[in-house]
């Protein structure tokens, strides 16, 4: 269990760029990607989004597929950030039996079925045949496979909001049990009326741009996006040379066990996550320089998860920011885009602020960053990813 | 180190939820759904009003398994299930459809997600441990065993909740029926001998207790766990076979039990014939999908059969494919594929 795993790779799209460097300049120009819609076909134009402003057609040239027909959005944001972790790494993973896939999602290919479903039920209809098995969760993890020619482990996790960093912790297991020398980890998740809706019957909706850990803040907009990140055991880092952004260096995955979508009001299992990444990394509190927090901008989410900062960090809290102001909530994407985040603030200097924060939360008495951070240096980033069913899981990410 | 099953806990479309029944039961009908129990025997009424029939059956095979095992506090959770929560799922799409996104209500949204079940049963025990779920079509279920072993082997559990779960619906039943997953409605003991591609739709669910050590419960030991992606041909099969042979440091000869993954479908049914005839001629051939149809996670439907097996040292009749028993059930080995691109092997014994 004491082999290394470091970052080699990073894969993005979201709503603020479509590849890791757009990404890195929205965040270093404080851009946010949440806005009108504009994509998704929905009655709610009043819930602003944090939409990939791409088309099918144009998704699918970005992924490098010419015949899209049967692959959903999530399937095709999916591919392109693989694609470019892939690349970004410089790792050859066609046939290659020790590089594995682990992949998390929520939506799964909700965003085509709802469209298509009365087709799909309508026994004489032939049309859209080819979307019928895309529903599920394991189809764009396996386009994903067939597109990089991957004959290593697949697998796809789905724990709501916490999915894809659970991918990076299975991932790392993987690897420190020599089960694979590389993993692309990860997740993907495309926005669907499905979601849309059933967050906002949940009326956790903000109308305008969500204001994580403000006094006054009403909700969360959701977002979607694919990220994913090639992590590596040492001996294969060493082998060919790679280039390392980052060491996986704890995670700690938690079950709130209070709520089927509330969070316990003192964050219990969110403090058990946290505590369980800081003693796997052997860091202590102190050493923590940034936290990534879950933030979700939802008077519950952030209440009960600064209780568990307060209890984590004894009073003494680390730089923290929500980068779900820039991206939204991505969902099952989520626990990945802020893993790929917090390697770029390591390697590039900076702390991203937090965007539309006024106020303290009165109860907690400590705030986010609220401006751009330059020239500072970041060793050890908390990120925090928690979910619906009480799923709750934190990763550290150190740099070399 | 070694990982026991020490408990079982089965809803299936068979009479029993642990322990061979003395009786099998065949259908005729155009799926094989479950019988369920009574379920007020282990959940609260209140809660119990709220739940969709998968909610209901993953949360009771898991009492269930709990009781089996009589361990009280899992140090984890991990399910897996292709489809998740169908009956939700449609529940809300077809509201959301129908009245155009207005008028909704939010309880089958929030049981709409796969991690639901996990969750509940989580809420249930008040249980803050690791709580995984898997969705990977015919891996579902296949990467909870592995996630399990590689708790076991790191010491970082004693007890693990383990289950397999999904379901089936009329409207998912039809869907898939379009893209020609299933067969006319046959008599399911005659599963094998229809001649037409296509299986027979079931569902089901299956939760076990994984322990590093041996208590009076345990069934079996469970060795070893392989998936393979789209194998491009027989041989990459058999490459495969005798790969995970090797690391679990048993011999093709040493197999004296397998379990086939056979759902009928005489196209992709070939390739576990011929592995039998290329590989296992000298063992027990068995098949199951005539008594729990075929889904996505069926294969927990077999790791249970082969829990059984093991522990009383008998194997039904109606499981032979053809031959009769060659020898004493030990190693069993669980082959399975789901539509000839999720391939997993399964390693019990005795």
């Amino acid at each position: 269990m004491s082999k290394r795993v470091f970052v080699t790779g990073l894969g993005i799209i979201s709503s603020i760029g479509k590849n890791v460097s757009e990404v890195l300049d929205s965040l270093l120009n404080s851009r946010t990607g949440i806005g009108e819609v504009k994509i998704l076909n929905t009655i709610h134009r009043d819930i602003p989004l944090g939409e990939v402003r791409y088309s099918q057609l144009e998704l699918a040239e970005l992924a490098q597929i010419s015949q899209s027909k049967g692959f959903t959005r999530t399937s095709l944001l999916g591919i392109i950030a693989a694609n470019e972790a892939v690349k970004n790494s410089g790792i050859k993973v066609r046939d290659d039996k020790r590089t594995a896939l682990i992949s998390a999602t929520t939506v799964g290919g909700m965003c085509s079925s709802e469209d298509l479903y009365l087709d799909f039920l309508n026994p004489e209809s032939k049309n859209n045949l080819e979307y019928i098995d895309t529903h599920d969760g394991g189809d764009s993890t396996e386009k994903i496979a067939e597109h990089l020619g991957l004959k290593g482990f697949i697998t796809t996790i789905s724990t709501a909001c916490s999915s894809s960093a659970n991918a990076v912790m299975l991932g790392s297991r993987l690897i420190k049990n020599n089960l694979a020398d590389r993993v692309i980890v990860g997740g993907t998740d495309a926005l669907s009326k499905f979601t849309l809706n059933g967050f906002n019957t949940l009326m956790i909706l903000d109308k305008e741009l969500c204001k994580p850990f403000d006094e006054n803040r009403v909700g969360l907009n959701i977002g979607e996006a694919a990220a994913y990140l090639v992590i590596e055991g040492e001996d294969s880092c060493k082998e060919r040379n790679a280039k390392i952004y980052c060491e996986v260096k704890g995670y700690g995955n938690a079950n709130d066990a209070y709520h089927q979508t509330a969070s316990s009001p003192d964050g219990v299992g969110a403090c058990m996550a946290m505590q369980k990444a800081l003693s796997m990394s052997k860091l202590t509190p102190e050493m923590i320089d940034y936290v990534n927090v879950h933030g979700t901008g939802t008077p519950n989410n952030d209440l009960s998860e600064g209780k568990a900062l307060a209890n984590v960090f004894n009073n003494k809290i680390p730089y923290f920011s929500s980068t779900k102001s820039y991206n939204g909530h991505t969902l099952g994407a989520a626990g990945a885009v802020e893993a790929v985040i917090a390697s770029l603030v390591m390697n590039n200097n900076f702390i991203p602020p937090n965007l539309n924060f006024k106020t303290t939360i009165h109860e907690l008495g400590f705030s986010p960053v609220t401006k751009l951070m330059t020239d500072i240096k970041v060793r050890n980033v908390l990120s925090n990813s928690f979910g619906f069913g009480g799923n709750n899981t934190s990763l550290i990410l150190s740099a070399i | 180190m070694d990982i026991f099953i020490n408990g079982v806990g089965v809803i299936s479309p068979q009479e029993s939820n642990s322990g061979f029944p003395d009786n099998f039961k065949n259908y005729s009908a155009e799926y094989l759904k479950c019988i369920e129990p009574n379920y007020k025997d282990f959940i609260n009424p209140i809660q119990l009003r709220r739940m969709s029939r998968i909610l209901k059956m993953g949360t009771a095979a898991a009492k269930l398994c709990l009781t089996d095992s009589v361990v009280e506090m899992p140090d984890a959770i991990i399910t897996g299930t292709a489809m998740g929560c169908i009956e939700d799922t449609e529940k809300f799409l077809s509201t959301m459809i129908e009245n155009k996104e207005t008028l909704l209500t939010p309880t089958s949204f929030i049981q709409s997600t796969h991690n639901t079940v996990s969750a509940q049963v989580a809420l249930m025990l008040k249980c803050n441990s690791y709580n995984y779920t898997y969705v990977n079509r015919g891996f579902s279920f296949e990467s909870c065993l592995l996630d399990a072993k590689l708790m076991i082997n790191d010491n970082e559990a004693n007890n693990i909740l383990v289950g397999g779960f999904d379901e089936i619906t009329n409207n998912h039943f039809s869907i898939t029926k379009k893209i020609g997953w299933w067969k006319e409605p046959i008599n399911s003991f005659e599963l094998l001998s229809s001649k037409t591609t296509g299986s027979i739709a079931g569902e089901g669910t299956a939760f076990f207790m994984l322990s590093n050590c041996r208590t009076e419960k345990s069934y079996a030991r469970f060795a070893g766990i392989k998936t393979f992606f789209m194998p491009s041909d027989k041989n990459e099969i058999k490459e495969n076979i005798n790969e995970f042979l090797t690391e679990n440091e048993l011999s093709l000869s040493d197999i004296d039990t397998v379990i086939y993954g056979l759902n009928g479908d005489i196209q992709s049914d070939k390739v576990y014939y011929s592995i039998n005839d290329e590989l296992f001629n000298h063992s027990n051939s068995l098949y199951f999908k005539h008594l729990c149809g075929e889904y996505h996670t069926a294969s927990s439907f077999a790791f249970w059969i082969a829990s059984e097996i093991l522990k009383y040292q008998h194997i039904p009749e109606i499981l032979f494919v053809d031959a009769k028993q060659k020898s004493e059930p030990k190693n069993v080995l669980i082959y399975n594929h789901f539509q000839n691109r999720n391939h997993s092997l399964i390693i019990l014994r005795k």
